[in-house]
């Protein structure tokens, strides 16, 4: 389907099921959006159109250029070309000020909110309620905030400050702060990338709140079932450009798929998985007070075990103590049968191990340094040479496991910053794989990850295994978890609540042994 | 909106996460009753050993002497919010107390306001320079202020050379101005705490104030929500800057005698009692009123070794303990209030 036919048409002619206000004429309308920087191409052809009451998907590959076109939207970049028009008016945003004030609000999978200040401080910002002398009326604020927070139905205190809020909750901030500033579009960034699945209820619950009062909702997400159970209509992005615009009704995932990648994608079959070796990894009562007890596994050589539960259990805690990250106060870890000196993650790669963190921005990367540098980083004791570190040497395994991992880049010298999600990913994994590692403990492995590199990854992990690696897998995915997994250990409030087979779980199973509720963990979660 | 947005719990809002509000709010009251506690043990003890540290005229000098500390410290404190820092205070305070003070040997009679004035003018000139090249120039503000900290004093040691202003050349009016005092209180230093009152409750209670706790808080953030980032921290450096100005008259008045040295070392000092007084030193947090509380402290504890006889070369030791002390407290109460706030938001889930 081109472009032209996309913006062009109307989009369907009936509004079966959908609430969206077809009728009215859309609410925004960005045709042919185009956006470079230096020689990467970020978006070509950008359209999307929006209609009041609508919940609209915004899917296609990482790279494809979703996140420019909501940047762009969200008057963060200006476009090199193309148009933007709000209720028919053409548009020039020239600031997310201006997107802010034209009715446009962007939630991003991660909110940055200001954690020294209040939640009702946070939704209010450069616009909080004034009383006699411009001085801000605290009381009024507080109350406003708790007035939205009841609207949606969750339970918040507007008066806390907003550090420590878990991810699911300052998204809600995040959405009041759209609702009160009464934005007619409303762009959700993969918000349902950290949440659990309870939180995952209580957010479309709130989505379809706001579209069932006349806003319309971009809403961009890697997982395809959330797309057909909120959504009525799609676009498809594949390579910076738009190559679909649709009703969701007579789709099926197969279809977006195609759309994506371009390609038939064959699911690759659960694969077989070796008898698992020696073990290798060995974690007896390992305890830290307040986060998580007691917490015994093993893993074996070839074995992928994986560690499941919801987000905030202390699955990556758990990660993190192994590796030394982070200090324990009782237990150990032994690798091989020897044991690690607590919180020494030098002595943990010494020893073989290797950790891909959860957030690989901020964790797993030097964003500031090189794709050759970074995948680099952790064999440098290796690259030595008389204590200077040889680039040829360097360029060689970066370019090397570039290629082995089919990392997407322009130079190897270029910022790792530049590439997009999947390919960061692969550099972390690049990094320890660099090492031959005998464990390698990851954790949400596929967060954020397009639907080809998801595989690649799941294709990866197996391969290491079958090399006789044993690997720790943190995922909230569970059909992730239940492909790849030998054993599955779920956790729950810090504690080991289950134990399953590959063969011996399903995935109501998994989830109520994680919530600890009987099975089938209903819609119900939200704010109890 | 309208009122089809449905919802499904119907409790009161406020109820759930009241407790972790009251615990954010005792723990900074803590933080600066803490300083309260510090400082009446620290008068106490020397009291005890020493009474005369409580006579009239020595408390009367710690006010005095706190004033022109307080006072940079309450331009810091909108600076360091921000995440940013000012070290260039010094300087400006030195070459605006020479230059605003040699206005009175250069044209007889000048108004003693003219000289806060110019005092002013000059300090604002100087953080104006800040402002530019830290919001225009994206230049990191440390660098930006350790450079003009040398090139305010090397304008200053240009301009004076080997000469100075001495109290004879300065009228009877303008050195009294410290000395005045309602019932026992120097004016000056009420005139200075309804400074500071007004600026806490600026920062507390404005828009472009709490943009500042913003700024420091999460400056990306900041800038995606629209706040005009470089503007505030420019007016915040110009503000410091005015404030070290008129901080420089002052200190003339207070000494009388005025050479290329005045405040010298005086922005580590400042941004000792700033800290000191619970301002973050990664901005968001802190207040006013806690950095002036720091600047008291330093100063009672400096004339507190003074009259025990101790040599003031503790003094700087005690400094340096002081912070660490406080930066551990701070860490201290961080910590603790993450935990409690993670349980209670766990529960709350």
């Amino acid at each position: 389907m081109s472009v032209e036919q996309a913006s062009a048409g109307t989009p369907g002619a009936g509004t079966s099921g959908a609430r969206a206000d077809e009728s009215a004429g859309p609410v925004l309308v960005l045709s042919h959006a185009a956006k470079s920087f230096g020689a990467v191409h970020a978006l070509l052809d950008g359209s999307i159109e929006l209609y009041p009451g609508e919940v609209h998907a915004l899917v296609g590959e990482n790279g494809a250029g979703k996140s420019t076109l909501v940047k762009i939207l969200a008057g963060v970049y200006q476009p090199d070309a193309g148009a933007m028009a709000i209720d028919g008016q053409e548009v020039t945003l020239h600031g997310p000020a201006m997107a802010r004030a034209a009715g446009i609000a962007v939630i991003y999978q991660e909110p940055a909110l200001f954690p020294d200040l209040t939640v009702a401080e946070n939704m209010f910002i450069g616009r909080q309620p004034l009383r006699a002398g411009r001085r801000i009326d605290r009381r009024a604020m507080r109350a406003e905030a708790a007035e939205i927070f009841a609207r949606l139905g969750v339970q918040l205190d507007p008066a806390r400050i907003a550090r420590g809020l878990s991810i699911a909750d300052q998204q809600v901030v995040e959405i009041g702060k759209a609702i009160s500033l009464e934005a007619r579009v409303i762009v959700m960034d993969e918000p349902t990338a950290a949440l659990s699945a309870a939180e995952v209820d209580r957010l479309f619950d709130v989505v379809r709140a706001l579209s069932a009062s006349g806003a319309a909702v971009l809403f961009i997400s890697h997982r395809l079932e959330e797309v057909f159970a909120l959504c009525q209509r799609v676009t498809v992005m594949r390579d910076g450009k738009q190559v679909l615009t649709q009703r969701l009704d007579g789709l099926v995932a197969g279809d977006l798929v195609r759309a994506m990648v371009g390609r038939e994608l064959a699911e690759r079959p659960a694969e077989a998985h070796g008898t698992p070796g020696e073990p290798l990894l060995g974690v007896e009562r390992l305890t830290r007070e307040g986060v998580f007890t007691d917490i015994s596994l093993t893993v074996r050589a070839g074995e992928i075990v994986a560690l499941a539960g919801l987000v905030g259990s202390g699955r990556s805690e758990v990660a993190r103590a192994v590796f030394g990250v982070d200090l324990y106060d009782a237990g150990s870890v032994t690798v091989r049968g020897r044991e690690l000196r607590r919180g020494s993650p030098t002595g943990a790669m010494a020893a073989g191990v290797g950790f891909v963190p959860e957030d690989r921005r901020q964790q797993g990367l030097v964003m500031d340094m090189s794709v050759q540098q970074n995948i680099a980083l952790a064999s440098l004791q290796r690259l030595r040479h008389l204590g200077l570190i040889r680039a040829a040497a360097e360029r060689t395994l970066a370019s090397d496991w570039a290629d082995r991992l089919k990392i997407k880049y322009g130079r190897l010298k270029d910022p790792v910053s530049m590439l997009s999600g999947g390919n960061q990913q692969k550099v972390v994994l690049a990094k320890w794989l660099g090492r031959k590692p005998a464990v390698l403990i990851v954790d949400e492995p596929t967060r954020g990850i397009d639907v080809a590199t998801k595989a690649e990854v799941h294709h990866l992990l197996l391969q290491l295994a079958r090399d006789g690696v044993g690997i720790l897998m943190i995922s909230s995915e569970l059909p992730e978890v239940l492909r790849l997994s030998d054993r599955i250990l779920v956790m729950r409030e810090g504690r080991l609540m289950a134990e399953f087979a590959q063969s011996g779980a399903s995935e109501e199973e998994i989830l109520s042994a994680a919530t600890g509720q009987a099975p089938p963990a209903p819609s119900s979660g939200a704010g109890q | 909106m309208s009122t089809t947005l449905v919802s499904r719990g119907e409790r009161p809002p406020a109820a759930a996460g009241a407790g972790a509000r009251r615990l954010t709010e005792r723990a900074f009251r803590i933080r600066e009753s803490g300083i309260i506690v510090v400082l009446a043990l620290f008068v106490a003890v020397t009291a005890s050993i020493q009474p005369r540290f409580l006579d009239t005229a020595n408390i009367q000098f710690i006010l005095i002497n706190t004033t022109v500390f307080a006072l940079l410290a309450l331009g810091e404190t909108m600076v360091v919010i921000s995440r940013n820092y000012d070290l260039s205070v010094g300087s400006v305070l030195g070459l605006s107390a020479y230059l605003s003070a040699n206005l009175f040997g250069q044209h007889h009679g000048i108004p003693i306001v003219a000289v806060f004035l110019a005092g002013l003018g000059i300090g604002l000139a100087c953080g104006l320079l800040n402002g530019i090249m830290v919001s225009a120039g994206r230049v990191p503000s440390l660098v930006v202020t350790l450079a003009t900290l040398y090139i305010f004093r090397g304008v200053d040691i240009l301009i004076v050379g080997g000469k100075e202003v001495v109290a004879s050349s300065l009228p009877a009016a303008f050195l009294d101005i410290p000395k005045a005092t309602v019932i026992g209180v120097p004016d000056l230093a009420i005139a200075i705490a309804a400074v500071i009152g007004i600026g806490a409750y600026y920062l507390r209670s404005f828009r472009s104030g709490r943009e500042l706790y913003a700024i420091g808080s999460n400056p990306d953030a900041a800038r995606l929500a629209g706040i005009p980032v470089g503007r505030r921290v420019f007016v915040a450096f110009t503000v410091s800057g005015a404030i070290a100005g008129v901080a420089g008259v002052l200190w003339a008045a207070q000494y009388g005698t005025i050479d290329s040295t005045a405040g010298t070392g005086y922005e580590l000092q400042v941004i000792s009692a700033v800290v000191v007084g619970g301002v973050a030193i990664f901005g968001g947090s802190g207040s006013a009123v806690g950095a002036a509380l720091g600047a008291l402290l330093l100063n009672t504890i400096s004339s507190a070794l003074y009259v025990l006889g101790i040599s003031p070369f503790w003094d700087q030791a005690i400094w340096g303990f002081l912070l660490i002390l406080a930066i551990s407290v701070d860490r201290f109460i961080a910590v603790r209030l993450a935990a409690a706030l993670r349980v209670r938001g766990a529960r709350h889930e």
